[in-house]
Parts: structure tokens; C-alpha cells; sequence
């Protein structure tokens, strides 16, 4: 048994060890890679950046913990903008932990040394409206009257006693609606009922699994689109903060290159000892 | 320390989970086991809270105190009360002698949810998505958006023509269908690659926690 034979039969649990190397050594290093922006990330930044003070932006957090690499940090980032430029947070979720994955990125970026002296009153400058069940119903509701289906905030404060929710009826009372979504309910639900429906203006944070399935929505329908761990250091580079997602890129690249290298080679063995296999070696 | 104490049960759970790569085991079977019913309860008491008490019971309560304060019949709290009916009938199928009955309630969301999205899916993923490859072929002074564009239509009329099987695929209209497929396997392949990316970056997330998990263990041994 050649080189190429072993190979084709090596033990998956020898190339796990490899991938799980190639992810663990890399976190110990600090490497901010060079990462490229992307027209539906830089699009994005440019609409939060055009916004003028004080402009409502309803930030949907319809993930849980489960998908926390990927969106946490774009959550985190978002947070920062809007925090830097000043515009009034409403946040919510379709999915039951979505809004405790809110008030946790708001938590940590508010303890950052360019976000430390903040300070935030919530139901001024942010709120929080917690889970609401109901999928996309809840969206089709939220398009004629937000009070319909949160008629308080998660710590139980009725709308009318918040005030940043005052005079905010439904969607056309919203400047901006940013989807941080994990799968169903999610963005295409955004699309299709608040974007398609209503007219709102929408972008979006996707795991990567999902976000082939929602470029086809940009720039029409979806004005940018953040896909994966990717799109959420491009917005970190953006804003001028490397953090979780530029220090995870790292890791990313090299675990990348492993599989590649495993992809290649495993190839080049196969076709190497085709021959060998079709004269009745082994099968 | 309570937080410390969290976290490492977090990584000793993930390791559980994680042992699993090299063969299953009884600490692997523990873990998966405690995960399903974590959700499982986690799931009830959501649906309970949220559902149950929030978007009937509590509205029903505000129905009953009009009545029985005002004398006022408040239709709109009251509907709850026909979903909650429904609902129950739902629950017959455990019943063989009237579970028939269920399908009633099994109708009612079936034919709901297609009326609800027949339209919708009509516009947003038919119309629309026909509405944006209508761009111009030709963009002056932008070669990169006129390739883009001409890449978007070529690929969206090619692979619609290997979808169409009412002619044999021969000749032009098969070569055709040929290039048709081969956008569709490089979407495949775009596809594929990003599910390893998100893969990968669980697998971050975990080794990061298990890093941090680890950094407080030190802490504590200092």
C-alpha cells in the first residue's frame, strides 16, 4: 500500500485532529488578515452612516445562542454604529432569545473604553420589546400597528410609557429595519412582508448556511446583506473596530486552507490510484 | 465564581459533545440527552408563557372583565377563545374514535397559511425576483456591473432552460441547458462553501469558549 492508497483510507478522526489544530492555534495569535469589503457590507454601513441623528432603527434579532459566532459580532457592530451615530434602537426578536442576545451585545459594547461614558436610557434611546410568537404574522401585524403584537417591552412597560416609542405607529414610523437572522423565522419573512408588503427599508445579517438563499433579494428587495462570519468582520473593518469577527477571520482562513489542502489531496489520491483499482486492486 | 462555575459547565458539556469525533460513549449519550430535554422543556414553558397565557388567556381575561364590569361584549377578546377550540380539537388525534375530528382544525391551518402565502410568495419570490434580472446588459464606464449583469440574466435564462423538459435537450437548446448546468453546479459549490464557513465558525465559537473557560480555570489555580 502506497502512499496515495493510505491516504484514501486514513482515519476521519486523524483529519478532525488536523481541522481542530488548525482552529485552537491560530486564536492564541493576534493577525488582523487584510479583509476586503464587499459591495452589500459597504452598502449597509453607508445607509447607517446617512442617517441623521436621532432616526428610529428597528434591529430584529431573530437568532439564539446557537448561531452566536456568526451573529454576535455583526449584532455587536451594529450596535456600535448606532450607538456612535446617536440613532434610537428598537429592538426585538422572533425567536424566544433573540432579544436576551440584544441586551447581552448591548451589555458588552457599552463596556468598551470608545463606549464606556455612554450613557443610554432605555425607552429613550433603546428598547427593548422582547419575543414575539407568531412568525411572520408578527410582521405582518407590525407593518399596521406595533402595539398589536408587543404591547409592552420585555420588562413588561406599556408602549405608551415608552418614549421612544411614541409616535411610532408601524413601519412607516421606522427609518431603518435591520434583520440579524439565523434561519425561519427570518429574512426572507422581512422580505417578503415587511420589504414586499409595507416598503420598508431593510438589510441583513446572515449565518453563511443561509445567506445564498437571501442574495438573490439584493439590492432590489434587500439593500445589503451581511453573510457569515465574513460579512461581520467586513463591518468591524468599516467601523474602524476589529474585533470578535476580524480576530475570528483568522482561524477561519487557516481552518479553510486545511480543508482545501484535504480536498486537494484527497483528489490527487483518488485519481492517482484509479488505475490501480481498475485492474482489481483494492476496491 | 458563579460565573466561572457556569462556564465550565459549558466546556465540560461541549467536550461531551465534542467526544462524540471520536467514538460514541456514555458521556456523549449524557449530554445529548440533557441538551433534547433542556429544549423540550424550554420549548413547553415558551409556548405556555407566550402563547398559551399571552395571546389567549390574558386577552379572554380582558373580554371577561368587560362583561362582567361593563356589560359590554368585546368581540375582538373573545376571538382568542375559537383559536383555543380549535386548538383542542387538535389535540383529538390522540383519540382514534374522534380523532377525524382534528382535521377541522388541521384545514383551518393548512388552508391559512396557503391564502397567506400564495400572494406573497407570487410577488416576492416570483415577481420580484423576474423584476430583478430585467437589467441593462450594457453599463457605460462600469465594465465590473455589466459583466455582473450579464452573468445574472445568462445564468437565470440557462438554468431555467435545463428546468424545461418539454423538448429533448439537443443541439443549441442542449448546449444551452449544458451551460445552464453549470451555473447550477457553481452555485451548488458557492452554496456548499458557505455552509463549511458557518461549520467552521461554530466550531470558533466552541474552541474560543473553551479557551475563555480554561483562561478562568488558570485564574482560579493562581
Amino acid at each position: 500500500m502506497n502512499f496515495f492508497e493510505k491516504l484514501l483510507v486514513i482515519d476521519r478522526r486523524v483529519i478532525f485532529l488536523f481541522v481542530a489544530v488548525a482552529i485552537a492555534v491560530p486564536l492564541f495569535f493576534k493577525v488582523n488578515l487584510k479583509v476586503d469589503i464587499t459591495p452589500e457590507v459597504r452598502k449597509v454601513y453607508d445607509i447607517m452612516e446617512n442617517l441623521p441623528e436621532g432616526s428610529k432603527v428597528l434591529v430584529a434579532f431573530d437568532y439564539d445562542p446557537g448561531s452566536m459566532p456568526e451573529l454576535q459580532p455583526m449584532a455587536e457592530s451594529f450596535i456600535r454604529h448606532c450607538i456612535r451615530k446617536k440613532l434610537k434602537m428598537i429592538i426585538m426578536g422572533l425567536w424566544p432569545q433573540g432579544f436576551i442576545q440584544a441586551n447581552q451585545a448591548l451589555e458588552k459594547v457599552l463596556k468598551e473604553e470608545e463606549f464606556k461614558d455612554v450613557k443610554l436610557e432605555e425607552g429613550v434611546d433603546w428598547v427593548n420589546l422582547g419575543y414575539a410568537a407568531g412568525n411572520e404574522v408578527v410582521i405582518e401585524r407590525m407593518g399596521s400597528d406595533i402595539s398589536a403584537v408587543f404591547a409592552a417591552d420585555y420588562r413588561g412597560m406599556k408602549l405608551g410609557n415608552l418614549p421612544l416609542m411614541k409616535g411610532v405607529k408601524n413601519f412607516s414610523n421606522i427609518d431603518f429595519i435591520y434583520n440579524l437572522s439565523a434561519g425561519y423565522p427570518g429574512t426572507q419573512e422581512w422580505v417578503q412582508f415587511a420589504v414586499d408588503k409595507f416598503g420598508a427599508k431593510l438589510a441583513a445579517g446572515n449565518t453563511a448556511v443561509q445567506a445564498p438563499l437571501i442574495y438573490p433579494f439584493y439590492p432590489k428587495q434587500l439593500l445589503g446583506v451581511l453573510g457569515g462570519m465574513k460579512g461581520a468582520a467586513e463591518y468591524e473593518v468599516l467601523m474602524g473596530i476589529p474585533a470578535t469577527g476580524v480576530k475570528y477571520m483568522f482561524s477561519q482562513s487557516v481552518a479553510h486552507g486545511v480543508v482545501c489542502f484535504f480536498v486537494i489531496i484527497g483528489n490527487l489520491a483518488f485519481f492517482l490510484t484509479r488505475g490501480k483499482r481498475k485492474s482489481g486492486g483494492q476496491k | 465564581m458563579s460565573e466561572a462555575i457556569g462556564l465550565w459547565i459549558g466546556a465540560l458539556l461541549t467536550l461531551g459533545i465534542f467526544s462524540f469525533l471520536y467514538k460514541d460513549n456514555p458521556l456523549y449519550k449524557f449530554c445529548e440527552a440533557l441538551f433534547v430535554g433542556i429544549s423540550a422543556g424550554y420549548f413547553v414553558v415558551i409556548s405556555y408563557w407566550q402563547i398559551i397565557v399571552a395571546k389567549m388567556v390574558d386577552v379572554l381575561r380582558v373580554g371577561f372583565d368587560y362583561w362582567i364590569v361593563l356589560r359590554y361584549f368585546d368581540f375582538q377578546s373573545w376571538l382568542p377563545l375559537l383559536g383555543g377550540v380549535f386548538g383542542i380539537l387538535m389535540l383529538l388525534r390522540l383519540f382514534p374514535k374522534i380523532g377525524w375530528i382534528s382535521r377541522w382544525s388541521l384545514a383551518l391551518v393548512v388552508g391559512t397559511t396557503a391564502g397567506l402565502y400564495f400572494t406573497v410568495y407570487l410577488v416576492s419570490n416570483g415577481m420580484m425576483q423576474v423584476k430583478s434580472t430585467i437589467i441593462p446588459l450594457y453599463v457605460a464606464g462600469d465594465m465590473s456591473t455589466t459583466i455582473g449583469n450579464i452573468v445574472v440574466v445568462l445564468g437565470t435564462v440557462c438554468g431555467l432552460i435545463y428546468f424545461f423538459f418539454s423538448k429533448e435537450h439537443k443541439g443549441v437548446f442542449g448546449g444551452v441547458a449544458k451551460i445552464g448546468i453549470w451555473f447550477i453546479m457553481i452555485t451548488f459549490g458557492a452554496s456548499f462553501g458557505y455552509t463549511v464557513m458557518s461549520r467552521m465558525s461554530l466550531l470558533i465559537g466552541r474552541m474560543d469558549y473553551l479557551g475563555i473557560s480554561f483562561g478562568e480555570f488558570l485564574k482560579l489555580l493562581k
